[in-house]
C-alpha cells in the first residue's frame, strides 16, 4: 500500500509536528523561559561578582564574569534541555505520549522530533544568555554568535537525547527529576564551566576529562576567548583547553565527541521506544 | 468492488500475562456499519481485547483482522484505518483544541488540503466549534471526551474504537455523548466498536458480545438476548434470605441468587407468580419487585452473577488490567 519513500515522507512530517509542539509549548510557557534563566544569571552575576572580591576583581586583567560566561551559557542549555526531555515523562503521565505511540508513524520520528525540539528550545534559551555578552565584557560579533549558537545546539541535542533515553525507562516524573539532579550537578561542576582545567590535582584532572560536558564547554570558551583582547598569559592561564596527557584536544575532535555521544544515545532512545507499547 | 470486508474479525484471539489468561480465545465478527458493544465487568478482558485489535498489545495466540488488515503483520495499515478513544485522556492540555487536531492530522498523514474542512466538520459534530481556540486544559471532562471522539474521527477511520467512552461522566454528559455517537453512525460510513460496563448503554448497540473471565459468553442483538431470557425477574427481600432461597429451590423449582442484598430469580409470568409466592414461601416477605428482563438479567442468566458483583469479585483480573494499561 505504501512505498518506502512515502513512509519516510510521512515520518518526516511527524518529526516536524512533534518538533512544532515543543515550540508551541515553549513559547506559551513564558514563566519557564524566565525561571530557566535565573540559575545561569545567578551564577554569572552573583557568584561571578562575589568571587571577584577574592581574586581582587580580575584575573590577569580579565573579569571573572567574563571567564564564567561560557559556563553560564552551557548551564542555561543544560537545564532547558533536561526540562525538555522531562516532558516525555510528563507526556506519558498525562496520556499524550500514547496519542503519539499509537499513530501510524515510525517510533524514531517521535524520538528525533523530541530531541530536535529540546535542542531548539535549549539553544534559544542560550541565545537569551548570549544577549548578555556585552554586560560581561564580551564583544557582540556575528561570527561569535553563530559559532556559539551552533555549539550550543549540538550540546542541547546530545543532552536531550540523553534525557529521552533515560525517560524511556523512567516513568515517574519525580524519579526522573531526582536522577537528573544527581547527575547534572557533578557533570556541571566537573566540566570546566566554573574553573580552568589546568593545574588541577591528578584525581580532579582525570574526572574532568571523563566528564562529557567538558568537551562541550571548552569549544564555547575557545570561541569566546577568540573574540577577547586579553594578554597571552591570561589566555594561557584561563583558557588552557582540554589536554590528554599533554596533547591539546582540537575543537573538531571535541565537537565530534559530543556529536558521537548524542548519536549513540539517540540510537539507544529509538531502540527503547520501539519496544514501548 | 469485491465482497465487503468485515470491519473486525477475530479467531481464537488470546493474551496471557504470566500466569493469568486475560483473554482466553475470543472469536468475533463485526460487519461494516454496525455499532458493536463489548459488554463485561471490569477485568473481564475487554480492554485487553480492544488493545489487541488496535495493535497496542500483541496477541499470544490467535489472529485478528481490522478492515481486512492483520493486526500483527499490517500494524500501520490497521492504525491508519482506525480511530481510537481511550478510557484515559490523551489530549495535550497545553494546546488548543485546534492545535490538538492539527497535530493528529499530521501524525495520521491527512492530506493538507482537507484538514481545515475536516476539522470544522468534526468540531461541529461534537458541538465544540465555538471553543476551538481555547486551551484544552480549560475544558470540562465531558468536553474533553467529545474532543477525543472528534479527534478519533478526524482522519476518517473505517472503524472507531471507543473504550468506555462514557466512564466517569455525569448522566447528562453520558446522554450527550450517546447523542453524538448515534448521529455519527448516520452521518459517517463507519463501524463503531465499543466497550462498556453500563448495561443501559449496551442497549444502543446493534449487537452485543458479553465477555466474562476472558471468554465471550454470547453474541446477539439486545432484543434477541433479552428475549432469550424469556422470563421476568423477581426480586424479593425477606427476613431470612437463606431460608427463602432453600424454599424457592425446593418448592418452586427456581434457581435464586443472592445479589446486592436481594434474592433474585427468573420465572415466566412473574406478576401471576407473586400471590403464590406470598401464600407458599413460608418466610415473611418485606418487599417484592417484578421486572421485564433487562440486559442485567441477560448478563446474569449467561454468567450467573450480576455485572456489579462480577466486578467486585474480579480483583485479581483488575490487577491484570492495570498491568496491561501500564504497559
Amino acid at each position: 500500500m505504501t512505498t518506502g519513500a512515502d513512509r519516510f515522507a510521512h515520518d518526516v512530517r511527524a518529526v516536524r509536528v512533534v518538533w512544532q509542539r515543543e515550540m508551541i509549548r515553549f513559547f506559551n510557557d513564558r514563566l519557564r523561559i524566565v525561571t530557566s534563566l535565573i540559575q545561569p544569571v545567578l551564577f554569572l552575576f552573583v557568584l561571578g561578582t562575589g568571587l571577584s572580591t577574592i581574586t581582587s576583581g580580575a584575573v590577569h586583567g580579565l573579569n571573572l564574569r567574563t571567564f564564567m560566561y561560557p559556563g553560564a551559557l552551557s548551564m542555561a542549555v543544560l537545564f532547558t534541555a533536561m526540562f525538555s526531555a522531562a516532558s516525555i515523562v510528563w507526556d506519558r503521565e498525562f496520556g499524550f505520549l500514547r496519542e503519539m505511540l499509537v499513530a501510524p508513524i515510525s517510533r524514531w520520528a517521535i524520538v528525533v522530533g523530541k530531541c530536535l525540539g529540546g535542542a531548539t528550545t535549549a539553544s534559544l534559551q542560550g541565545v537569551l544568555i548570549l544577549a548578555l555578552a556585552g554586560i560581561v565584557g564580551v564583544p557582540y560579533s556575528l561570527t561569535l554568535v553563530l559559532t556559539v549558537f551552533g555549539e550550543l545546539l549540538l550540546l542541547a541535542f546530545t543532552l536531550t537525547a540523553f534525557g529521552v533515553m533515560t525517560a524511556a525507562r523512567i516513568t515517574q516524573l519525580q524519579a526522573f527529576m531526582a536522577l537528573n539532579q544527581m547527575l547534572l550537578m557533578p557533570l556541571f561542576f566537573l566540566s570546566g564551566a566554573l574553573f580552568p582545567l589546568s593545574n588541577l590535582p591528578a584525581w580532579l584532572q582525570v574526572l574532568t576529562r571523563i566528564d562529557p560536558l567538558t568537551y562541550a564547554v571548552d569549544p564555547v570558551r575557545r570561541a569566546v576567548f577568540a573574540h577577547l583582547h586579553v594578554p597571552v598569559a591570561a589566555v594561557h592561564r584561563l583558557n588552557p583547553g582540554v589536554s590528554w596527557d599533554g596533547w591539546r584536544v582540537p575543537t573538531w575532535l571535541e565537537l565530534l565527541i559530543v556529536a558521537g555521544m548524542g548519536a549513540a544515545m539517540l540510537g539507544v532512545a529509538i531502540l527503547e521506544f520501539r519496544k514501548a507499547d | 468492488m469485491t465482497v465487503p470486508v468485515r470491519a473486525v474479525s477475530a479467531r481464537g484471539l488470546a493474551r496471557r500475562y504470566d500466569d493469568v489468561e486475560a483473554v482466553a480465545g475470543v472469536d468475533l465478527d463485526v460487519e461494516p456499519g454496525e455499532v458493536f458493544g463489548f459488554l463485561g465487568p471490569n477485568g473481564a478482558g475487554k480492554s485487553t481485547t480492544i488493545k489487541m485489535l488496535c495493535t497496542l498489545v500483541q496477541p499470544s495466540a490467535g489472529t485478528a483482522t481490522v478492515a481486512g488488515y492483520d493486526v500483527v503483520r499490517q500494524r500501520d495499515d490497521v492504525r491508519r484505518t482506525i480511530g481510537l478513544v481511550f478510557q484515559d485522556p490523551t489530549l495535550d492540555g497545553y494546546l488548543t483544541a485546534e492545535q490538538n487536531l492539527r497535530m493528529h492530522a499530521e501524525l495520521y498523514g491527512v492530506p493538507k488540503a482537507v484538514v481545515g474542512d475536516r476539522m470544522t466538520d468534526v468540531l461541529g459534530m461534537v458541538g465544540l466549534s465555538d471553543r476551538r481556540r481555547s486551551r484544552v486544559s480549560t475544558y470540562s471532562g465531558g468536553m474533553k471526551r467529545r474532543l477525543e471522539i472528534a479527534r478519533g474521527l478526524l482522519h476518517a477511520p473505517r472503524v472507531l474504537f471507543l473504550d468506555e467512552p462514557t466512564v466517569g461522566l455525569d448522566p447528562q454528559t453520558r446522554a450527550s455523548i450517546w447523542r453524538y455517537i448515534n448521529e455519527l453512525r448516520h452521518r459517517e460510513d463507519i463501524t463503531i466498536f465499543m466497550t462498556t460496563h453500563y448495561m443501559d448503554e449496551a442497549e444502543y448497540c446493534d449487537r452485543i458480545a458479553i465477555i466474562d473471565q476472558g471468554r465471550i459468553v454470547v453474541t446477539d442483538t439486545p432484543e434477541a438476548l433479552k428475549a432469550s431470557v424469556g422470563k421476568d425477574r423477581v426480586q424479593i427481600t425477606t427476613q431470612d434470605d437463606e431460608a427463602a432461597m432453600t424454599a424457592l429451590r425446593d418448592r418452586f423449582d427456581v434457581a435464586p441468587v443472592l445479589a446486592e442484598g436481594q434474592v433474585t430469580f427468573a420465572i415466566a409470568g412473574g406478576e401471576g407468580f407473586v400471590p403464590r409466592l406470598f401464600a407458599e414461601l413460608g418466610v415473611p416477605i418485606r418487599s417484592v419487585s417484578v421486572s421485564r428482563p433487562s440486559l442485567d438479567d441477560v448478563f446474569m442468566s449467561y454468567t450467573g452473577t450480576t455485572i456489579r458483583d462480577a466486578e467486585a469479585a474480579g480483583g485479581s483480573n483488575q490487577w491484570v488490567r492495570m498491568m496491561a494499561r501500564n504497559r
